[in-house]
């Protein structure tokens, strides 16, 4: 049947052809920036203060903004979402509601928009709580953000733990805490890592939330009570509000190989995973 | 006689737990009978201490969405009430200086953006997943999973920017208007939804049993009649949470789309128009908003959480239908 055949190779070729045009696409999105961006990469941009609201001058500030609110961000989501993962799988009853209860919270948590965590964000931490725009609104904020994928990386990883390793150590006399925080905690240290850089990926990136819970102050943020600007939220003011687009294109350089960085050690702490949990 | 049932019941159940996995670990009860283990009263306090805490670590997230729930509901529903759902919902009234609230606009916006970006990018991500799991060599599906993984990566904001410097000037040049457009928002949203689109469907592809393939393939079918008539049938399931949540993550997106999509508060009528989103409308509209307004912003935000929160309802019955199905 040649004309079967005809078809056969027509789709094989719809298919390659359509991989072909998600690898473009990141070419383009990637290259482009890079192509544009790397002109505009100095000392001076990364180490300088920003001028007349960012027009001029580098982006300091802003660097050290994210770099706040992401290490906080991430020191606040870390222990709670290792915690949960802990009490999930090695504490809860499997069939109980409680269990039931939490897996369905960190379902919809991750399910919900990042500008709804910018506006319960703003309305609690802002407000209510009397933070003010700051870098603890804004790193509370994202921490609630990224506490679902900090848990569901850690419970995967406790998960793949042997049960032998548990049971030789309660053989031997340990107490449950003990196996954990040293038996099963260190053999699940690969997990919980690509967890917490999956999630930097997304502190550093993220925008909507930021904007709304740590304001857009470019003064360089001393305290975590101060107002701070992100890299993200810069590019964002930046480009919308036309104000230098060559700093634009730096700052989005910025962020891409940072994002770059941060797939490549996911990549690297996830092989690492398979072949310590084989 | 009850308690003999339900005495026998326990047994059964403990005997089965032993026979599977070691109830022990499995409870988490040691203290029930197992008293021997601790050494010390200290060391039972401090067991029992830190059981507590890691409970109130998982409490914490669950206290979170609680919050977060209450305090948008709180905020916006008060607002919707005064101005009625169904005017709050469908009027194209947006006039917030003026204590006039109607998402309508905005409302039908996510709508037709969704939809507009799904449109292009399902085809695209279903073809580039049947490739990754039939087509590719190993060595290719690895590079083509890392560059997937990149894109998912890439923060909305760059994808804004990327809209904003380069497709809203092409359509500006090439197809008229500002550019600023449903256009550019649907090939942006595309874009970022791809990712969630091809990995889950690949996903659920690579799940159907090898054994259905073998038999198809035994009976004379094509490679390509496999896959049309029994593979994509069989990961329907798997295929359909992908665009559900895809379809999520396009109507939450904020930062790409208040980026290129011009923003204005009216319905498009073509292709090339402006639009606003719901998402888009608190973004910008948020740092001066106050009183009503601001609470109209709330109320547009406990739409959208509704939104999402059917969107989870719907994810959850067609995984427990799937399920169902591969049980049969």
């Amino acid at each position: 049947m040649p004309g079967t055949r005809m078809g056969e190779k027509a789709l094989t070729c719809l298919l390659c052809l359509s991989a072909l045009i998600i690898v473009g696409i990141l070419l383009a999105v990637v290259g482009y920036i890079v192509y544009k961006g790397l002109a505009m990469i100095n000392l001076d941009f990364i180490m300088q203060a920003p001028k007349r609201a960012g027009k001029e001058g580098g982006i300091s500030s802003t660097i050290v903004g994210t770099l706040y609110l992401t290490v906080l961000s991430l020191a606040i989501a870390t222990p709670l979402g290792v915690g949960t993962a802990i009490h999930l799988e090695e504490y809860a009853h499997k069939e109980s509601y409680f269990a039931f209860l939490v897996k369905l919270t960190a379902e919809t948590l991750a399910a919900i928009p990042s500008i709804m965590y910018g506006l319960f964000g703003f309305v609690f931490f802002v407000i209510y709580l009397k933070l003010g725009w700051s870098i603890w609104s804004g790193s509370l904020t994202l921490a609630i953000m990224v506490l679902p994928t900090i848990t569901r990386t850690a419970q995967e990883a406790i998960l793949s733990v042997p049960r032998e390793y548990r049971e030789n150590s309660l053989a031997l006399g340990a107490s449950k805490w003990q196996t954990i925080r040293k038996i099963v905690i260190p053999a699940a240290v690969p997990g919980i890592v690509t967890g917490i850089i999956l999630s930097l990926g997304r502190a550093i990136g993220e925008t909507a939330a930021v904007l709304l819970t740590a304001g857009t102050s470019l003064g360089m943020p001393l305290s975590p009570a101060d107002p701070a600007r992100s890299m993200s939220v810069h590019l964002y003011m930046l480009a919308m509000e036309g104000l230098s687009m060559e700093r634009a294109f730096g700052t989005a350089f910025l962020i891409i190989i940072l994002v770059l960085f941060i797939n490549y050690l996911a990549n690297r702490s996830m092989s690492l995973l398979s072949h310590s949990g084989g | 006689m009850n308690g003999i049932i339900g005495g026998e019941i326990i047994a059964a159940k403990q005997h089965n737990n032993l026979e599977g996995k070691s109830q022990f670990l499995q409870t988490g009860r040691w203290e029930r009978g197992w008293g021997f283990l601790w050494k010390s009263k200290a060391e039972y306090i401090s067991e029992s201490l830190v059981e507590k805490l890691l409970m109130l670590s998982a409490v914490v997230s669950i206290m979170a969405l609680l919050l977060i729930s209450v305090f948008i509901f709180s905020r916006g529903v008060p607002l919707i009430a005064k101005v009625g759902l169904g005017d709050f919902l469908f009027s194209l009234e947006w006039r917030p200086t003026q204590g006039v609230f109607g998402i309508g606009a905005m409302f039908i916006g996510s709508l037709v953006l969704t939809l507009a970006s799904l449109v292009w990018a399902v085809p695209l991500g279903l073809l580039t997943a049947v490739f990754m799991a039939e087509i590719a060599p190993p060595p290719l599906i690895r590079i083509m999973t890392c560059m997937v993984n990149l894109l998912a990566g890439i923060p909305s904001v760059v994808y804004g920017f990327f809209g904003l410097v380069i497709i809203v000037p092409l359509i500006r040049n090439y197809l008229g208007g500002t550019g600023m457009s449903v256009l550019a928002g649907a090939v942006i949203l595309g874009i970022m939804i791809l990712p969630t689109i091809i990995n889950i469907s690949q996903d659920a592809i690579q799940a159907v049993p090898r054994e259905y393939k073998e038999s198809s393939l035994a009976l004379g079918a094509s490679h390509y009649q496999t896959i049309g008539r029994l593979i994509l049938p069989a990961a329907s399931s798997g295929i359909i949470t992908a665009v559900v949540l895809a379809m999520g993550r396009a109507i939450g997106e904020t930062m790409a789309v208040v980026m290129v999509t011009g923003n204005a508060p009216i319905i498009p009528d073509n292709l090339l128009a402006p639009l606003r989103t719901m998402t888009s409308n608190i973004v910008l509209e948020m740092g001066y908003a106050a009183g009503d307004h601001q609470a109209a912003l709330f109320a547009t935000g406990a739409i959208l959480f509704i939104f999402i929160l059917l969107l989870n309802l719907v994810l959850n019955s067609i995984r427990r239908a799937g399920k169902r199905y591969a049980g049969n």
